[in-house]
């Protein structure tokens, strides 16, 4: 067996696996029921300033009959009252003592909201806590959320009075509403935040009701601008983790991963990009804890798999894997090939290349059944062929190399290569 | 031993004639299957459907809940797309040919499909179709069945005046009155001829036979055009001794029956025997045992590998409890009092096979007797040979002669559906009917382009 227990900044849980700030993580009953389950941590829904719910404040987005693709939310912080909650915090920590609590919190503009707040927070025993620079909705209308993750001056600032009382370990939650999250990112790092979270929703409007003419969700006839989560937005936020993880400043503190995990296969892409544990919403909300464990157990069977002992083992393992667009092989060349054997002659292939891509394909009419063929000179390995291709591994790319040698952009430019020679 | 009807209740006949293949309950429930459906280019469906309904625009639609647009798609390729949705042999059509079969999936459910959106439209009479202003063309058109009916819409699509002479007192042909009661109902058959007629521009006027009550001259000289789809109608004798014994009947006259009169108005008998394994013989016996025989045995003269129907129906038939005799033709019936009590048949063996690599049937000299009380003959339909005939028109056994325009002998005479193939399915009529309208069209001038899948 690998051992799959984590240790973030000092944080230990059984498992990698936290559930983020947000509903599931709102009470005591929740928790215990998580822990019950077992999540090897909570990250506390956001405490702070007293707000007021309203309904609907869910929405989502299907595709093709797949439910909650995407999801999306107006809610804002807890709105359970602070001494409820703190109380709650304490009774969980002591039923179960072995997992990681840690405590999202959210203040006024202020410095002494801030030091207040976090004096609460410490109080309860809890071991962490996490700054909420992401709520993309209502709270930034007061100036908090995601508009203080969005000035990464403010960012800075708050974080520095945090950590001027901080005694815990304080994680920083970015906001994805940026046009990068590095800058807020470094301000956070620079002001002294042990670690780095990402990514909170993205804002969206995930649809219209076409009979009612309302966006989604609806209160009384109107919407708001909401918060995007779930599978549709894990590849930005894998994006974002990775430029975290690149940069020099930032991935010197631990990252802990969010948006879109459903199962331990997206939890272990994170990792490989940098992320030291994952946190996870949308898909309890959809599925119920109960998912936990065979994100527990698929990690575990693709660690021995793979010979990984420890979660470290390949923690941003895929980092270097990711480099600039002109340092990429020019000479490195594939094409596609079809299997005969496994072709369904459906012609998906056929058209999206005839219409959108490289007429690389060839076509021999036939009834019912046409036959299609790849046009090796023309085809220009774009993929697209392949990620079209209905049935598995029925189109291979097979690598034709247009040089022995590497080269880049840089150096083809250099040599004065001719252009279109492919 | 005997022959009677109100052998069930009211409850056993409606579940005995229910719906074989149910529609999807709900629009969850076609989405799950339309979102199968991989949106083939050139799809192969499209190309094994007989009226080249744009198979995977249609599904499209449906998955993106525009019901209307499918229907238009589906209705403008078949306006016949509802009944053919109950009663086409898909197993070797459209689904026959979806590419799941090559994955060894199972194929699209395009019938089911289809039928989902063209239930729609037909019990809320969308309006999908809006004729052209009258060009002032009269065509006459002999026959209501798929074949009549689909040139009678295409023509008054693009503004010709239609009349249609129907001997029987309902539109739709075999459709109303020669499908089994499981496919379709009679209620749906009128509710479709309904939805075709209301496009305007078509009148039919019912009880009229040609040859009795009009003939092909006054036909001609009253409209600038004539289409012939009067099917083909008489069954096929056996030509053995016995056939005129109480308790053998034509399987068409025995479905026909079925149709026209209510379930329990039909007689059968105990134990029944059915000659022919063809999709008629398949019906008849299913059916009868659906009436409420005790026992129905088929009679085919050669085995399953030349059988006519497909495996589907046969299945259907074992399903239903139906014996089957292979390798037997019937030699002589026998009866008491006039009726029959015996089915005398010879056993045979395949010989070698023929220039075609069919393997007919030869005597093999034993006899084997069955002890039944009714003789149902399903060996085939004749067409209409002496009207045909009598006309003057070019044919082959009676299957009228027609050129690439669907053009009779006789100018300005067109025919299609069964009356020209010698007995297909509803939607080769179909198509038939949109052939002739072109025919047609072309003869009489309308230059439009007639019948493409688009708006
Ligand atoms: C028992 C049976 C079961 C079948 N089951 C199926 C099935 O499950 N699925 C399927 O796709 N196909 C089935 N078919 C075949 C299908 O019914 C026919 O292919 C189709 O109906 C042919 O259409 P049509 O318009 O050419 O002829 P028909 O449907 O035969 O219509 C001809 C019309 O012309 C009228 N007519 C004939 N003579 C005259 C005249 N002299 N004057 C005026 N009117 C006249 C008739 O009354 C009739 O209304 C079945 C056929 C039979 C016999
Ligand atoms: C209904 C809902 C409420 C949320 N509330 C909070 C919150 O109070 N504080 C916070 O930091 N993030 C909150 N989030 C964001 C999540 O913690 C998480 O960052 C986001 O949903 C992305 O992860 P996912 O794709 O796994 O859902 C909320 C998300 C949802 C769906
Ligand atoms: S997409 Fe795949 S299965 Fe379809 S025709 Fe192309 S190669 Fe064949
Ligand atoms: S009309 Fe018949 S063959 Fe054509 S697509 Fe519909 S069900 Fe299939
Ligand atoms: S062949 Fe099958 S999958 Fe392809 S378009 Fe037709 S129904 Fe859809």
């Amino acid at each position: 067996m690998a051992d799959i227990s984590s240790n973030f900044l000092g944080i230990k849980s059984p498992n990698p696996f936290w559930l983020a700030s947000a509903p599931p993580t709102d009470k005591k009953l929740n928790v215990l029921r998580a822990f019950e389950a077992g999540w090897g941590g909570v990250v506390w829904k956001t405490l702070g300033t007293q707000v007021k719910n309203v309904s609907s404040r869910y929405s989502a987005v299907d595709y093709h009959g797949s439910r909650v693709m995407g999801f999306n939310n107006i809610e804002l912080i807890s709105d359970r009252p602070l001494d409820i909650n703190l109380r709650e915090i304490k009774e969980v920590l002591k039923e179960f003592p072995d997992r990681a609590l840690v405590i999202s919190l959210m203040a006024d503009n202020s410095r002494e909201s801030w030091h207040e707040l976090t004096k609460k927070m410490q109080d309860t025993g809890a071991h962490g806590l996490e700054l909420n620079f992401g709520c993309p909705h209502g709270m930034t209308e007061r100036g908090m959320g995601a508009a203080v993750g969005q000035d990464p001056e403010i960012a800075r600032m708050v974080v520095e009075w945090v950590m001027e009382i901080a005694e815990i370990p304080v994680i920083t939650k970015l906001t994805p509403n940026v046009h990068s999250v590095v800058p807020t990112g470094l301000a956070s790092v620079q002001a002294g935040t042990n670690a780095l979270s990402l990514i909170n929703t993205i804002q969206s409007v995930t649809g219209i009701d076409l009979d009612t003419f309302v966006p989604n969700p609806n209160v009384a006839g109107k919407s708001a601008f909401g918060g995007y989560c779930g599978p549709a937005v894990k590849p930005i936020a894998l994006k974002m983790l990775a430029t975290i993880a690149q940069n020099e400043t930032t991935r010197r503190v631990p990252i802990s991963g969010i948006g879109g995990i459903s199962t331990w296969k997206d939890a272990v892409e994170f990792m490989l990009l940098g992320a030291s544990n994952v946190q996870v919403c949308t898909a309890a909300m959809k599925h119920g804890f109960r998912i936990v464990e065979d994100m527990c157990e698929g990690l575990n069977y693709w660690m021995e798999d793979k010979g990984f002992k420890t979660l470290d083992d390949f923690i941003g393992k895929s980092v270097p894997a990711l480099t600039n667009w002109e340092d990429l092989d020019i000479n490195y060349h594939i094409v596609a090939n079809i299997n005969q054997d496994k072709c369904i002659h459906c012609g998906l292939c056929y058209i999206a290349c005839e219409d959108t891509s490289h007429q690389s394909i060839a076509l021999d009419y036939g009834k019912p059944y046409n036959k299609y063929t790849i046009k090796e000179e023309e085809c220009v390995g774009c993929n697209l062929c392949k990620l079209v291709c209905p049935v598995d591994r029925c189109i291979t790319m097979v690598e034709q190399r247009k040089g022995d040698e590497y080269l880049n952009w840089k150096d083809f430019q250099r040599l004065g290569l001719p252009l279109n020679d492919h | 031993m005997s022959i009677t009807n109100f052998r069930l209740t009211t409850d056993e006949y409606d579940a005995n004639f229910a719906d074989i293949h149910p529609p999807f309950e709900n629009l969850a429930a076609a989405l799950v299957e339309a979102n199968r459906c991989l949106f083939c280019y050139d799809a192969p469906c499209i190309k094994s459907c007989p009226t080249s309904i744009d198979v995977p625009k249609f599904i499209k639609q449906i998955t993106t809940e525009n019901i209307k647009g499918s229907a238009h798609t589906i209705f403008s390729s078949n306006i016949m797309g509802g009944g053919c949705s109950r009663v086409c042999p898909v197993e070797k059509l459209c689904e026959g040919a979806c590419v799941y079969n090559l994955l060894e999936e199972k194929p699209i459910e395009i019938a089911r499909l289809q039928r989902y959106s063209t239930d729609i439209a037909i019990s809320h009479k969308w309006p999908l179709f809006k004729r052209k202003p009258s060009t002032g063309k009269r065509v006459a058109i002999v026959g209501a069945g798929p074949a009549g009916l689909s040139c009678a819409h295409v023509l008054s699509r693009e503004g010709v005046d239609v009349t249609v002479y129907e001997k029987e007192s309902k539109g739709g042909g075999l459709m109303t009155y020669g499908i089994a009661a499981y496919k379709v109902t009679p209620a749906f058959c009128e509710e479709e001829v309904d939805y075709i007629l209301s496009i305007g521009g078509i009148e039919i006027k019912y009880n009229q036979t040609l040859g009795e009550n009009i003939s092909l001259a006054e036909l001609q000289s009253n409209y600038d055009a004539v289409y012939l789809g009067i099917g083909v109608g008489l069954a096929r004798q056996l030509n053995i001794p016995g056939e005129e014994l109480e308790g053998v009947v034509d399987a068409i006259s025995f479905i026909y029956d079925i149709r026209s009169k209510g379930f329990n108005q039909v007689k059968v008998g105990d134990r029944v025997a059915v000659i022919g394994m063809g999709m008629t013989a398949i019906d008849a016996a299913t059916q009868a045992k659906r009436l409420g025989a005790k026992e129905v045995t088929m009679v085919y003269r050669r085995t399953e590998a030349e059988m006519p129907c497909t495996t589907v129906e046969l299945d259907l038939a074992k399903l239903d409890g139906c014996k089957i005799i292979w390798l037997a033709a019937p030699k002589e019936i026998t009866g008491e009092n006039d009726h029959v009590s015996q089915l005398h048949c010879s056993t045979m063996v395949l010989g070698e096979p023929d220039a075609s690599g069919r393997r007919s049937p030869i005597d093999a000299g034993e006899t084997i007797v069955l002890n039944v009380d009714m003789v149902i003959k399903a060996a085939g339909q004749m067409p209409f040979e002496a009207l045909v005939t009598s006309n003057n028109i070019d044919h082959q056994y009676g299957k009228m002669w027609v050129d690439a325009n669907s053009g009779t002998s006789i100018p300005g005479v067109f025919a299609g559906g069964d009356c020209v193939n010698g007995g297909k399915e509803v939607v080769d009529a179909v198509q038939a009917g949109k052939d002739g309208a072109k025919g047609i069209l072309n003869y009489l001038n309308v230059n439009q382009p007639v019948i493409t899948n688009q708006y």
